[in-house]
């Protein structure tokens, strides 16, 4: 009978909690799940494009003297390349599978601030245009993905390829700024009755830490840019040395973002990578506060290394011998993580399905990146290196080993979920196969071709140089790579339909999002789940416990204490709304204009503020939708 | 989209059974303090915000140490006094601006009003001020990085100020509305959060601005 009473409050609450159909529903949705996953769509679709301008790198650059591209042509596509890769993927591709599930694995039915959520992703496709839509037009950024003044400043780069990229920059860093926002606020008061801290899976705690990382080190790219932008445009003498400015600060600033960057990407990557050897080696997963602390140091130690991005360009030695210690130091942490997983696996009954395999596939490739991490770190070795293909090797095998590999693993875990069905195990691991050895053999000849003394960024080469066979070897590995990224991509669409129907839990998971139905209905849960444990689906007791009373009326979440997760009260969640979009456009209008005039950021902040008084305009609760 | 996801059994791929251990219907539906959810969101972007004002800093002393004069010689500090003014009757505010909050405490709606619309003159005459301060900062941003920097720490809170003053303006204009909801009480005391916000990071950059080209010194 009870049961019966719950099916008719869940049926009124998904009434509530339902989107307008159409394109209208479309445009002011405020589920996390669309939201997120329209978010990872574009970024997957530039992924691809990314990568296809990689491709045609590698062709370029298969044989001695080629000339499918002129210099000029080169330095847009590694520009294009780097700066979509960087800041159009791989940051905001984290963000956006913390979007989709955070919520789920907290048993909650939205983000703390739904709106924010979709001004983000909006706000984010602006950044997208930002860059692709001048790239269209033949304007392109051509000074690579970190734009160093003087080079990129008034004198050398007239035009507007560097305002578009820095711009550009702007659009995902405020995107990334409101995303984070939205995962620290969600992850700390959001949580379910009993799930205290010291419960959390450890994909919560990884994405706290990435966020709250993300609020501290986003601002400095964006000041640095802003600054460059101002130098541009309105003559300010930042980066300007006759006039009393320095072009060093524009590095300090850009690498006091850059450097944990690279662990804002890679934090994820060790959420995705607990939840899934916890899952397939069906244990819970060894050394948990091991590896919650491993996340902390990790974040910490993150901004104190920034420098050693700079060793070429004349350092006090001391400076120099701090950030070389500095930069070892973090292998610690990180060394540490990677045993606990190995002995999560080595003493669990470990199933060696298609994410599992990407798992592995991270732990070679990430450990290979990391010694050469190691060895790049240290200064007088860096000074040899810098600026060879032995750092383009490096860095693909830290971001490629270190953050795709388990983005990928994470796609395959979650589309039963997301989708309802079942991705082909056999094709997923020739993709798998494909891709390991294609990445493998395209990039590991690029350390040698770099300690051979291959300058990275440049278009061609000539014969004599002896460089010619390895760089075939390496475009060939990306041609294999590419063909396995071809079925994996085949492979999800065809199981969107083909595959076979996934239930909820299909692999035996341990954490909340897999105790909802696949896919998640637009109010995920029927009720607020009550946790017990760290693996609350792995208990002996069948039922799930769960609390009701939330409104049946009109939206809402429970807001619970930020340590021990005590209910505090019942939190009105915003509905639709077109506002977020209207803001988006506003915030858009400003930043495309204040390439051109300074005057945009006056009058174009009086449509900004009218679309956030629109979006803020209190509305009695009886007007929300049904 | 969504299939049924009434509680079935697991076995056959479906949910769980769920067992009500509780009720949340007692608990409130808003609080005001820092168990709100909206709390959290102010301070994030405190949070981001001072970061950004902590890295201009940054960049104040790092061009400043750079030897070339700070300010370069022939160019005058900032005058001190619109300065002074500024920052007395910024400090001013933040006593009105306790009141106003423990007015959004209490639910005294009459109270809060009239602290509203007095901290928004407050802020139009600092705005006020502050337009005074910026006639007064005898270097152009062009004329070099130092003139560069002054202005970009100027204009950084100055946007923070703007920004402010206008959400306080239109918050007070919901409380003269005919329907009050809590949330609005608890809406003016996060207000009165960023006005501390606003007042506190003053005090550094009116150091950095009007202070060290006095102490550090010319070149």
């Amino acid at each position: 009978m009870q049961q019966a009473e719950l099916a008719s409050e869940e049926a009124r609450v998904a009434a509530i909690w339902r989107d307008k159909p159409g394109l209208w529903g479309f445009l002011t949705t405020v589920d996390h799940k669309r939201i997120a996953a329209r978010y990872i769509v574009t970024t997957l679709a530039l992924l691809i494009v990314a990568g296809i301008l990689a491709l045609d790198m590698r062709l370029q650059l298969s044989q001695p003297g080629m000339e499918r591209m002129g210099p000029q042509r080169y330095n847009e596509a590694f520009s294009l390349h780097g700066s979509t890769m960087l800041f159009l993927v791989s940051v905001p591709v984290m963000e956006a599978m913390a979007l989709w599930l955070v919520p789920l694995m907290l048993g909650q039915r939205n983000m703390a601030y739904p709106r924010l959520a979709a001004y983000s992703y909006w706000l984010y496709l602006g950044g997208v245009l930002m860059l692709w839509v001048p790239h269209a037009l033949d304007v392109t950024p051509d000074l690579g993905w970190f734009e160093y003044p003087p080079l990129s400043g008034p004198t050398y780069s007239p035009g507007h390829r560097a305002d578009i990229w820095a711009q550009m920059i702007t659009f995902t860093e405020v995107a990334a700024l409101a995303a984070s926002v939205n995962v620290v606020a969600t992850i700390l008061k959001l949580r379910p009755p009993g799930m205290t801290l010291a419960r959390m899976p450890l994909f919560l705690w990884a994405m706290l830490v990435t966020s709250l990382m993300t609020m501290l080190a986003l601002p400095a790219v964006m000041l640095a840019t802003s600054l460059l932008i101002a130098d541009r445009l309105v003559g300010t003498q930042f980066f300007s040395p006759n006039a009393g400015g320095d072009v060093l600060l524009f590095q300090h600033l850009f690498w006091f973002f850059g450097h944990p960057e690279v662990y804002i990407i890679f934090i994820p990557a060790v959420g995705f990578i607990s939840a899934i050897v916890e899952t397939f080696s069906r244990r819970p997963l060894f050394g948990y506060t091991v590896q919650v602390l491993a996340l902390i140091s990790i974040g910490l130690l993150a901004f104190g290394l920034w420098v050693h991005h700079m060793f070429a360009v004349g350092l006090p030695r001391l400076g120099a011998s701090f950030y070389t210690a500095a930069s070892m130091a973090i292998a610690l942490p990180v060394g540490l993580q990677i045993f606990c997983w190995i002995a999560t696996i080595g003493s669990g009954r470990p199933r060696y399905d298609t994410p599992l395999l990407w798992i592995i596939g991270f732990i070679v490739t990430f450990v290979l990146g990391g010694l050469s991490g190691v060895m790049t770190a240290s200064a007088p070795l860096d000074l040899q290196l810098t600026d060879t293909y032995f750092v383009v090797a490096h860095l693909h095998y830290v971001l490629v080993g270190g953050a795709m590999f388990p983005l990928f693993a994470a796609l395959t875990y979650w589309y039963p979920k997301a989708t309802g069905r079942m991705l082909s195990e056999w094709w997923g691991k020739v993709s798998f196969w494909l891709i390991f050895a294609g990445f493998n053999i395209g990039f590991f000849p690029m350390h040698i071709l770099g300690l051979m003394g291959m300058p990275r960024r440049i278009y061609t080469y000539e014969e004599w140089t002896g460089w010619g066979t390895l760089n075939l070897v390496a475009s060939g590995g990306v041609l294999i790579a590419s063909a396995g990224a071809s079925i994996l991509v085949a492979n999800a669409l065809f199981s969107l339909r083909g595959g076979r129907r996934a239930g909820a839990d299909p692999w035996g998971g341990s954490t909340l999002e897999w105790d909802c139905a696949s896919p998640p209905p637009p109010h995920n849960f029927p009720a607020t789940p009550v946790v017990e444990s760290r693996t609350p689906l792995w208990r002996q007791e069948h039922a799930q416990a769960v609390m009701t009373g939330l409104s049946l009326k009109r939206r809402e979440v429970l807001i619970t204490s930020p340590g021990e997760a005590v209910p505090e009260y019942r939190q009105y969640s915003p509905g639709p709304s077109i506002w977020p979009l209207l803001s988006a456009i506003a915030t858009g209008i400003l930043f495309v204009g204040s390439i051109f005039t300074p005057w945009a950021l006056v009058w174009g902040s009086i449509p900004v503020a009218v679309a956030l008084i629109g979006w803020f305009w209190p509305r009695p609760v009886k007007e929300e939708p049904r | 989209m969504s299939e049924s996801s009434q509680p079935h059994d697991q076995a056959s791929g479906k949910l769980r059974p769920l067992r009500v251990v509780g009720s949340l219907s007692s608990l409130p539906d808003n609080v005001i303090g820092a168990a709100n959810l909206n709390v959290w969101g102010v301070v994030a972007f405190m949070m981001i915000e001072g970061m950004g004002f902590a890295l201009c800093g940054a960049a104040a002393l790092y061009l400043a140490s750079q030897g070339k004069g700070w300010p370069p010689s022939g160019t005058a500090p900032p005058d001190l006094s619109f300065g002074i003014a500024f920052t007395i009757l910024l400090l001013a505010s933040e006593v009105l601006n306790r009141w106003v909050d423990r007015k959004a405490w209490a639910h005294d709606l009459a109270g809060l009003r009239l602290g509203m619309v007095l901290i928004t003159a407050v802020g139009v005459v600092l705005i006020g001020v502050r337009a005074l301060e910026l006639m007064h900062l005898n270097v152009r941003w062009s004329d070099n990085a130092y003139g560069s920097t002054i202005w970009l720490l100027m204009v950084l809170h100055t946007s923070h100020l703007i920004t402010d003053v206008a959400d306080t303006a239109v918050q007070t204009e919901w409380l003269f509305r005919k329907e009050i909801e809590d949330k609005q009480f608890s809406g003016a005391s996060d207000n009165c959060l960023y006005w501390d916000f606003v007042v506190l990071t003053w005090l550094p950059i009116w150091g950095l601005v009007y202070w060290m080209p006095r102490f550090w010194g010319g070149s």
